[in-house]
């Protein structure tokens, strides 16, 4: 399988070719930097992202807390992540990095506030 | 009318007025103020919910309330004071007072030995870009409906379309998909993307939200709440080309479409202004043409990086805070900064040559992308510094470093050319 990968590392934006499959990857063409061929290979096999948005609170002043994943979470995770989130109200006070929702979908990964309320 | 003393006082509680406080704090002004009209101070950050601040400051990568936040504990523990809820309505420069009202004292006179202006910009609307059609519900730049769904629990629409491919614009097109909403189209009049790659990729690539370059928005449509919008291809001229026009049923749209410096105290103050940024004119220490008064942030030109803003604040900072204790260093000279060739404009417009040797830093943006450009700076025949770039590009912002001590004449030039 072949797929072109925007490289996001730097401002540059290479289109960068990765051929593989799975997690067997055969070559990596397009890239002008290592930097680039590590994230084209990452995002090839196994593409994460940070999950960033909101959850309700209890307080009437402040009706929502920011919050996000501690880590990246797998991509294709990430809308079942927002409907377990959507769900879950939190109990004031609140501060940064409070854990919100421990190990979401069992990614190991814990969602956690990033303000106070 | 209640009355404040303090030796720095900042007008405004975003990245630029806390950076400025904490600089002016640790050079060691006594009472800093910060008056701000939001509930809290954080600025425009606390909507900011998604990553991507600090790569450059803090060395990691964090969400705006993050980013705010250590700035703001640091605030509070070095013993900054703030006013809130407070809407300041004139700067004036003559007394050294800033007048403000807010619903607890009233109208308030805050007497100061420097000013910092810290406001920030605006967002472009509707009315700067003048779309045609109804004037339905259901329009909305993209900063206020970050601001309703991210801080006040609003969803604003179902059916969304975006005109404007900055980075607000992407980031509010994934936000709206993580909500529930469905975003049909981001439309953007240049045949370029306005924000960064990563937001492409990562905003719109993510969730098949599809990008129209060199198309724009004809007409909006619906009476009470909007139904649709009409869009276009534009030819070279930016003029829609009537035959490619296509209708998207929609019940929201979002704009996207640039920020404006909010210069309003600014320019009754009497303060100079640089008509390229909209923005006062500064020197190296971030102070305006009247001298006890400093900006820093993106009321004196909008920042790509909030990085970037606090790091150009804490000069503001820490100079206000010298020029309110009477350490500010005397000027023997003073040079004014050149675009040359390449350059949009540069920040900070002139120096202050004191006796002392400094290193200055200035601040521009280039006119056109470039590849394999070198940076110089000229004083006279002399080049006095240069610094090589695999590539430069509009959207961002380049800087060059030099000794005052250097500048042979009574103005720099800066320009950006191609390697031969």
């Amino acid at each position: 399988m072949k797929k072109e990968i925007i490289c996001t590392v730097c401002p540059m934006g290479c289109h960068i070719l990765v051929e593989g499959e799975g997690e067997n990857i055969i070559s990596v063409t397009g890239n002008t930097c290592k930097r680039g061929e590590v994230y084209a290979s990452a995002e090839f096999c196994h593409p994460v992202r940070i999950l960033t948005t909101t959850v309700k609170t209890d307080c009437e002043k402040t009706p929502l807390v920011a919050v996000r994943s501690e880590k990246p979470l797998p991509k294709e995770k990430i809308m079942d992540c927002m409907e377990v989130i959507r769900k879950v109200e939190v109990k004031t006070p609140v501060s940064m990095y409070d854990v919100v929702v421990e190990n979401i979908c069992g990614t190991g990964t814990n969602i956690v506030a990033t303000g106070n309320v | 009318m209640y009355n404040f003393e303090c030796d720095v006082a900042i007008v405004g509680g975003g990245p630029a007025g806390l950076s400025a406080a904490v600089a002016a704090k640790k050079e060691g002004a006594k009472k800093v103020l910060i008056i701000e009209r939001d509930e809290s101070i954080g600025g425009i950050l606390q909507q900011c919910i998604h990553p991507g601040f600090g790569l450059s400051y803090f060395k990691e990568e964090l969400t705006g309330p993050e980013y705010a936040g250590r700035f703001a504990k640091e605030a509070v523990e070095l013993g900054v004071e703030f006013l809130l809820n407070s809407m300041v309505l004139e700067v004036n420069e003559n007394e050294n007072t800033v007048i403000c009202v807010n619903s607890e004292h009233g109208m308030t006179e805050v007497k100061a030995k420097s000013i910092i202006l810290a406001m920030g910009c605006r967002e472009r609307t509707r009315a700067n870009i003048m779309i045609p059609g109804a004037r339905p519900a259901g329009v909305y730049t993209a900063g206020s409906a970050q601001r309703l769904v991210n801080r006040q629990n609003q969803m604003v629409g179902k059916k969304v379309v975006i005109l404007g491919s900055g980075d607000i614009g992407m980031i509010m097109a994934r936000r709206m998909t993580l909500e529930g909403a469905e975003v049909l189209a981001v439309i953007e009049l240049m045949d370029y993307l306005a924000g960064l790659t990563r937001n492409k990729v990562q905003c719109l690539d993510d969730f098949g939200i599809p990008l129209y370059l060199s198309h724009t928005i004809t007409k909006i449509d619906g009476y009470q709440r909007v139904k649709g919008v009409y869009f276009a291809q534009v030819d070279e001229n930016k003029k829609p080309i009537k035959e490619t026009e296509k209708y998207i049923e929609c019940d929201t749209l979002l704009l996207s479409v640039g920020l404006l410096p909010e210069n309003e105290l600014t320019r009754k103050a009497g303060i100079e202004m640089n008509p390229i940024t909209n923005g006062p004119k500064v020197n190296q220490y971030m102070q305006t043409s009247a001298e006890s008064v400093f900006a820093c942030g993106n009321v004196v030109h909008v920042n790509d990086l909030v990085d970037n803003v606090s790091t150009e604040s804490m000069k503001a900072g820490k100079f206000a805070a010298q020029y309110a204790m009477g350490t500010l260093p005397m000027a023997t000279k003073k040079v004014e900064n050149v675009s040359g060739e390449n350059v949009r404009y540069l920040c900070p417009h002139s120096l202050s040559v004191a006796e002392e040797n400094e290193k200055v830093t200035l601040y521009f943006r280039v006119l056109h992308p470039e590849l394999n450009a070198t940076i110089r700076v000229k004083s006279g025949d002399e080049i006095i510094a240069t610094k090589k770039r695999q590539r430069v590009n509009p959207g961002e912002m380049e800087n060059i470093t030099f000794d005052t001590s250097l500048v042979k004449d009574n103005n720099v030039v800066v320009e950006v050319v191609k390697e031969a």
